[in-house]
């Protein structure tokens, strides 16, 4: 279990990143997820361009309503507050559950999303929170909803000579109400089932019902999911045929608990 | 170590010697060693569970790097026999020969600077192999139709057998009877380190020097030694600082083989370290499948059992203890603490095409000690009765003591009701009555068995296998400055031996723990012993070291003595002196070993030429082992949409005899607790059809974490052994055999309610919510 050989770059500008990354390299962040896969040799690259020391790689910006969070930001910062208001709050309770603190400490938001694991918890989360991937490739920045960008199992909206620069999410009022479930068999371990509602007032609510062994799913208005919980969770749930029976009842227990935590007084 | 209030000797909790090493990161592990000129090994592993070997292809140009059996020539075969009856030997060659017959046999050995560059000769070898269908399942394994893995035999199984009582009377007469099919599932044992070996040739002594994270390291010299034709002189087996054994490491490995034999043909020392992946893969333990049957009377008494049991014991018959260790143990086990008349037993120990499996700690009897206790809670509850009350029914009673049942086991000493009692006391059963009443999915759940430890001669020699433990020898010696040298041939991982040893010398001597120095892990210092397993350290060296530190006392009181002028008879040894009976006047044990080392000329005429340095026998008597036993109470809340299941409360009764070391026995019985926990509630290494293993990283074959584990509230009980030196008893495995049973009867008092039962191992969330909604179809 040791990796095979590869170089490491340690690209000191975005654009140097870009080019590394066009020309095959792999980019590296927290390497939690890429350590172990480098490890078990099922991820082999030429090269790893280690993106830690980029300019901007971590922080949070506010502006204009919308929070850009450097992709390199790590979990253990976003539970310790690095993101600010009720976005932050809703944001610092999901990375608290995410494995250890110790990985924490090392993971980011950015990578675990462009890693894409779709039991990952800013998989499942981010789509529900809304808001914009940015993307930095040769010709500069693009703009990627987050709903979207999560394209497959360890797939996204990405393109191959594209790096993952940012997230942007809203700043929510404090009045919006947040359920997000997960099932975990122990503490730390991948959720077998994530489920996650967000209710801003005046807005339809969203829905994402994730870590089921695909890309989530996110549903955009889910009015009907609030009215009638029962029916429409196992409607939803009806269209994850390929699960065992015992994770389509966990998926809907999920749904139902995340919009009773969005409906508790 | 400082003086603690409850004293340093035999009883008192001091803390662990070992510990500051430990603590401070100084321990020192085989990874932690490396030696001048060192070649790293990684091994090419079938990836197939079943086939014919063919052809390795080397890489080319680097063929010398890398060694199949046909290089290795003149190693001999793994051959773990035994003298039971029927007994089919397996030979397990240190690396495949003509066929492969588990996902994960070594194949190949490939030897490189570093270990990634080794792995990097591994990927490029190519294998051609012819495949062949896999057996996976034991149930089907003895089918006539079944490929047959070891092509002499007759079928796959290493052992069948059979305890005939007639049960066919017990319709008839029964209050109640039911009948069971339950499943453990296969585990992987997981200590923190895995294996690692570094073997090295030393050409001045002729010895092949072997650093290997082993429980047995005299039983590995042995093995080694016979497996690569060397005399046992020529080889040195070290096992430094091992981070956990749990039977994982009571075993000769194949890969010891190949880096001995790589070591003398390369003329460098050679290190393999076990990863994940391999650990995850090399071995496994407690796949057992029970059809059970149990008739008892209207008050709950056991009438009699019938029991056909397989235990899926994979591919080899590892080395020492066998493959049939865990069901050829079902019989005896089964009777538990309990007064049993009959039992009617079958017990096949299957071969497939899996990793072999090995003793884990609690060996047969976690899932024995399943099997019998969910069986006695659905007794009950067809009875009406409570579990509490269906036990104290059949308990061995403190009167009856020393107490030999059906099978031929003797229970040396204790008061088994009495634990149960104090179980159940612990806990508020009405409240959860109430709550059940109240439409919770709460339970309680009781588990009560006895374990078994130290058992000698008398027990294995029936067993015929490779080594039957006899006396275990400890030497003592008082250095000049009257330090104590202990050296012991057991192996302390985990256990504290460093420090209880210490403080049986203690007890002896009065030598402060600090000033005694116990050596272990190292057959060229220590005297031979068949190693740390079997919950026999603590009563077998520890017996051993408190009769070598007697006859020294005694040598020690002649020559203090005479230096005092008073008859022997006129003093003792106690505190570290020789003391005056008679009036306060002494020499220290210190002023003892100054004489004879350094000032001779004052010593008495006849003095015993033997001088400070004793090794010394023990064996209790009679051997037939010493019984520790508890009761674990358990209250589960079940999540019945999920099937999720909490601890809400863990109460543990237990009576291991005289503890040397209570603090110590708290963390033996914690530590199993969580490995007990594992397998009830997490652990599972699923094979799919074709034998490939489905777990192999630690991100799927789940282990419990420190925060899965509840806090446990332990009450001891202290009966004393009266065949054991202390009254001690062997108490390392016991933490281990309860929880799956406490738990799972928790979880079906839980699910009484809805009419839902769990019979697999482990009660995954999937596996209790399954049982719920068949319970929910069956009303429906």
């Amino acid at each position: 279990m040791k990796p095979a050989v590869f170089s490491y770059a340690r690209p000191k500008s975005w654009s140097d990143a870009v080019k590394l990354v066009a020309s095959g390299a792999r980019a590296g962040a927290g390497t939690q997820s890429l350590g172990p896969l480098l490890n078990l040799r099922l991820a082999q690259p030429d090269m790893i361009a280690d993106l830690r020391h980029l300019p901007d790689y971590a922080g949070v910006v506010v502006s204009g309503g919308v929070l850009r969070i450097g992709a390199g930001t790590t979990h253990a910062a976003i539970e310790d507050g690095a993101v600010p208001g009720r976005t932050g709050e809703i944001m610092a309770g999901v990375a608290r559950r995410i494995a250890y603190r110790p990985v924490r400490n090392r993971g980011t938001i950015g990578g675990s999303l462009a890693h894409a694991d779709p039991a990952a918890d800013w998989v499942a989360v981010l789509p529900a929170l809304g808001g914009t991937a940015i993307a930095l490739g040769l010709r500069g920045e693009r703009r990627v909803p987050l709903a979207g960008f999560v394209t497959g199992i360890f797939e996204t909206a990405l393109a191959s000579d594209e790096l993952l620069r940012a997230v942007e999410v809203p700043t929510l009022p404090a009045g919006v109400r947040w359920g997000h479930w997960k099932f975990c068999r122990k503490v730390g371990e991948f959720s077998k089932v994530t489920a996650c509602v967000l209710s801003v007032p005046g807005t339809a609510p969203r829905a994402v019902l994730a870590a089921l062994d695909r890309p989530p799913l996110v549903i955009e208005d889910a009015s009907a999911l609030l009215d009638d919980t029962e029916a429409e969770a196992a409607r939803i749930v009806s269209a994850f045929p390929e699960l065992g029976e015992w994770r389509r009842a966990v998926a809907q227990t999920a749904l139902r608990k995340a919009v009773a935590a969005v409906k508790q007084p | 170590m400082t003086a603690e209030p409850g004293g340093l000797g035999v009883g008192a909790s001091p803390r662990r010697k070992e510990d500051a090493r430990f603590l401070h990161g100084r321990g020192r592990f085989v990874a932690d060693i490396t030696r001048p000129g060192m070649l790293e090994v990684a091994f090419l592993r079938s990836p197939i569970a079943h086939a014919r070997l063919l052809a390795v292809t080397k890489p080319a140009g680097q063929e010398k790097r890398v060694f199949t059996i046909a290089d290795l020539d003149g190693i001999g075969t793994i051959r773990a026999n035994s003298a039971l009856p029927g007994f089919r030997v397996s030979e397990q060659p240190a690396l495949a020969k003509d066929k492969v017959r588990h996902v994960g046999e070594a194949i190949a050995a490939c030897v490189a600077e570093s270990r990634a560059a080794a792995e990097d000769l591994a990927a490029i070898c190519v294998l051609d192999y012819e495949a062949l269908p896999a057996v996976s399942d034991m149930r089907t394994a003895c089918s006539p139709t079944a490929p047959l893995l070891h092509e002499s035999w007759s079928m796959n199984a290493f052992l069948e057998t059979r305890r005939d009582d007639d049960v066919s009377g017990l319709d008839a007469i029964a209050a109640a009877k039911v009948t069971r099919t339950l499943r453990t599932s296969r585990q992987c044992m997981a200590p923190i380190e895995g294996r690692g070996v570094l073997a090295e040739w030393d050409p001045r002594l002729e010895q092949m020097i072997v650093t290997t994270s082993t429980q047995m390291p005299h039983v590995t010299k042995s093995g080694l030694a016979d497996c690569l034709g060397l005399d046992e002189g020529q080889v040195r087996i070290v096992s430094p600082d091992v981070g956990g054994g749990f039977g994982y490491k009571g075993i000769l490995l194949p890969e010891e083989i190949v880096c001995a034999s790589l070591a003398i043909r390369l003329g460098r020392p050679v290190r393999w370290l076990e990863d994940r992946f391999e650990q995850l893969t090399a071995a496994n333990c407690r796949e057992h499948h029970y059809v059970i049957t149990a008739w008892a009377d209207r008050a709950g008494k056991l009438l009699g059992v019938e029991c056909d049991a397989i235990v899926d014991a994979g591919a080899y018959s590892s080395y020492p203890f066998g493959a049939c260790l865990e069901a050829a143990q079902i019989g005896s086990i089964l009777p538990g603490p309990y007064i049993l008349p009959l039992l009617r037993c079958h017990t096949v120990s299957a071969c497939t095409n899996k990793p072999p499996i090995l003793p884990y700690r609690g060996v047969a009897r976690t899932g024995v000690c399943y099997a019998m206790e969910t069986t006695l809670d659905a007794l009950a509850r067809q009875l009406g009765i409570m579990p509490q009350a269906i036990r104290l029914a059949n308990l061995v009673p403190a009167t009856a003591m020393p107490y030999r049942n059906l099978v031929g086991k003797v229970f040396d000493s204790g008061d088994y009701p009495e634990s149960l009692r104090r179980a159940v006391a612990a806990i508020d059963v009405d409240k959860i009555r109430a709550r059940q009443a109240a439409g919770e999915t709460v339970g309680f759940g009781l588990a009560t068995f006895c374990e078994q430890g130290a058992h000698g001669t008398s027990v294995y020699h029936a067993w015929g296998i490779p080594f039957v433990p006899g006396f275990e020898q400890a030497y003592a010696r008082l250095a000049p400055d009257g330090v104590l040298e202990l050296r012991v041939g057991v192996h302390s991982h985990g256990q504290g031996l460093e420090t209880t040893l210490a403080q049986v010398a203690h007890e002896i001597l009065g030598i402060h723990p600090d000033q005694v120095r116990v050596v272990h892990g190292d057959t060229a210092l220590t005297p031979y012993s068949t190693g740390t397993w079997g919950s026999r350290a603590m009563v077998m060296a520890g017996g051993a070291v408190a009769e070598a530190c007697r006859q020294l006392a005694e040598r020690v009181a002649a020559i203090g003595a005479a230096l005092m002028q008073v008859s022997g008879a006129d003093v003792r040894v106690a505190d570290g002196k020789v003391q005056r009976t008679d009036t306060d006047g002494f020499v220290t044990i210190a002023d003892v070993a100054r004489t004879w080392y350094r000032t001779p000329q004052n010593l008495p005429p006849g003095v015993n030429k033997g001088g400070l340095e004793v090794t010394a026998g023990y064996r209790p008597d009679p051997d037939t082992g010493t019984h520790s036993y508890a009761c674990h109470a358990v209250v589960a809340r079940v999540d019945t949409e999920t099937g999720a299941v909490v601890l809400e409360d863990y109460v543990v009764v237990e009576d291991g005899g005289k503890l040397v070391n209570p603090m110590i026995v708290d963390g033996q019985v914690m530590g199993g607790l969580a490995q007990g926990i594992g397998t009830a509630l997490y652990e599972e290494m699923p094979y799919d059809t074709e034998g490939q293993p489905l777990a192999a990283t630690l991100a799927d074959y789940l282990l419990p974490g420190t925060t899965d584990v509840p806090d446990v509230r332990l009450d001891h009980m202290e009966t004393l052994s009266p065949w054991t030196t202390f009254g001690q008893k062997g108490i390392g495995e016991s933490g281990a055999i309860g929880p799956p049973a406490a738990i799972v009867n928790a979880i079906n008092d839980a699910l009484a309610g809805l009419g839902a039962e769990v019979m697999d191992l482990p009660a995954s969330p999937s596996r209790v919510l399954a049982a719920i909604q068949a319970a929910r179809a069956v009303k429906a």
